[in-house]
């Protein structure tokens, strides 16, 4: 059996630069992705990091980048820091279009065990929620400006 | 009809920088659904057992339905049949539910589309395909009071598939 996959579609009144480039602007992230940063220098294979905003040793996420394809396409593998596990390893792809004189973002993130399928399912619509309220009226979501709290 | 044998097949989840009571509106009132639902108008009699139709913009009947779950502004099921020749014989009807919760200064807009039968992916894919576009729509014009204007129709693979069911589309 395959395992569980994620998909997320939003459209948003923008264009596919200023998607990607929120998805990589820590003052952007902080405001509309659970007051985190990515940090990577977003070469195929380096390593990426989704970081608490307000403590670099506090790393919530990792993984590497698999394809950089500016604006449109952008993966990323998922886990744990620290963790080498194959099977606890998912996936994400971010695919951006102009979308009839907007812009449509895909969310992939497949390759999940059936508990990330239920901590992401639930996360996703909330950060991209934010994200599209970020660039359509310049204020985010305020729920999503705050730190979650993380199941251990 | 019994509800408890629909299963969900396709949900979608968005949050809105709104209220509940102007979500509800959005989703029931004729005059917004022209603005974020590619021009169609939604009527709704808020009661259970009242009408539900979508008609598209020249005034024709689209979607034909009965609300069987009503408590505003926290939760509407209704019955969401596309008026295509032999599609409710073949398919059964399609059931769906928008559910309505604060969360935060916000609100959490759930979309789920059920069946009572399985269906295959690709007639699904219609859904699929349109609802992300409609409630992205809607949460701009909520939000800064202008919609998106992205418009679609049926994707062909859908259409396909009804074709090989031997459903006729318009």
């Amino acid at each position: 059996m395959s395992k569980p996959e994620f998909v997320y579609v939003i459209y948003i009144e923008t264009t596919p630069q200023k998607i990607w480039d929120a998805l990589r602007d820590p003052e952007m992230t902080r405001e509309f992705w659970g007051r985190h940063r990515n940090q990577s220098d977003w070469k195929v294979g380096s390593a990426w990091h989704h970081v608490n905003y307000d403590d670099a040793n506090d790393i919530a996420v990792a993984g590497t980048v698999v394809e950089s394809d500016p604006p449109r396409r952008l993966v990323l593998t998922w886990t744990q820091p620290g963790n080498t596990d194959e099977e606890l390893i998912s996936r994400v792809s971010f695919d951006i279009e102009e979308f009839m004189g907007s812009a449509r973002l895909t969310i992939t993130h497949s390759e999940l065990t059936p508990q990330t399928l239920r901590d992401i399912s639930a996360g996703w619509p909330a950060v991209l929620s934010s994200l599209k309220s970020l660039l359509e009226t310049g204020a985010s979501l305020p729920m999503t400006r705050r730190h979650w709290t993380r199941s251990k | 009809m019994n509800l408890d044998r629909f299963k969900p097949t396709t949900v979608y989840t968005i949050y809105i920088a709104s209220t509940p009571e102007k979500v509800w509106q959005a989703l029931t009132s004729a005059e917004f659904s022209r603005k974020y639902f590619f021009g169609n108008s939604v009527e709704v009699e808020q009661r259970v057992g009242g009408a539900f139709i979508v008609r598209t913009p020249d005034g024709a009947r689209h979607i034909s339905g009965e609300v069987f779950e009503c408590e505003p502004p926290r939760r509407l099921t209704v019955t969401f049949n596309v008026n295509w020749p032999a599609l409710i014989e073949t398919l059964g009807p399609t059931l769906v539910t928008y559910e309505i919760e604060p969360a935060g200064n916000a609100v959490k807009l759930t979309m789920s589309e059920s069946h009572d039968r399985p269906i295959e992916d690709d007639i699904l894919a219609g859904g699929r395909q349109g609802w992300p576009a409609i409630l992205s729509s809607l949460k701009s014009l909520l939000e800064t009071g202008e919609p998106l204007v992205v418009q679609m129709g049926p994707p062909q693979k859908m259409l396909d598939a009804l074709k090989r069911l031997g459903i006729e589309t318009p």
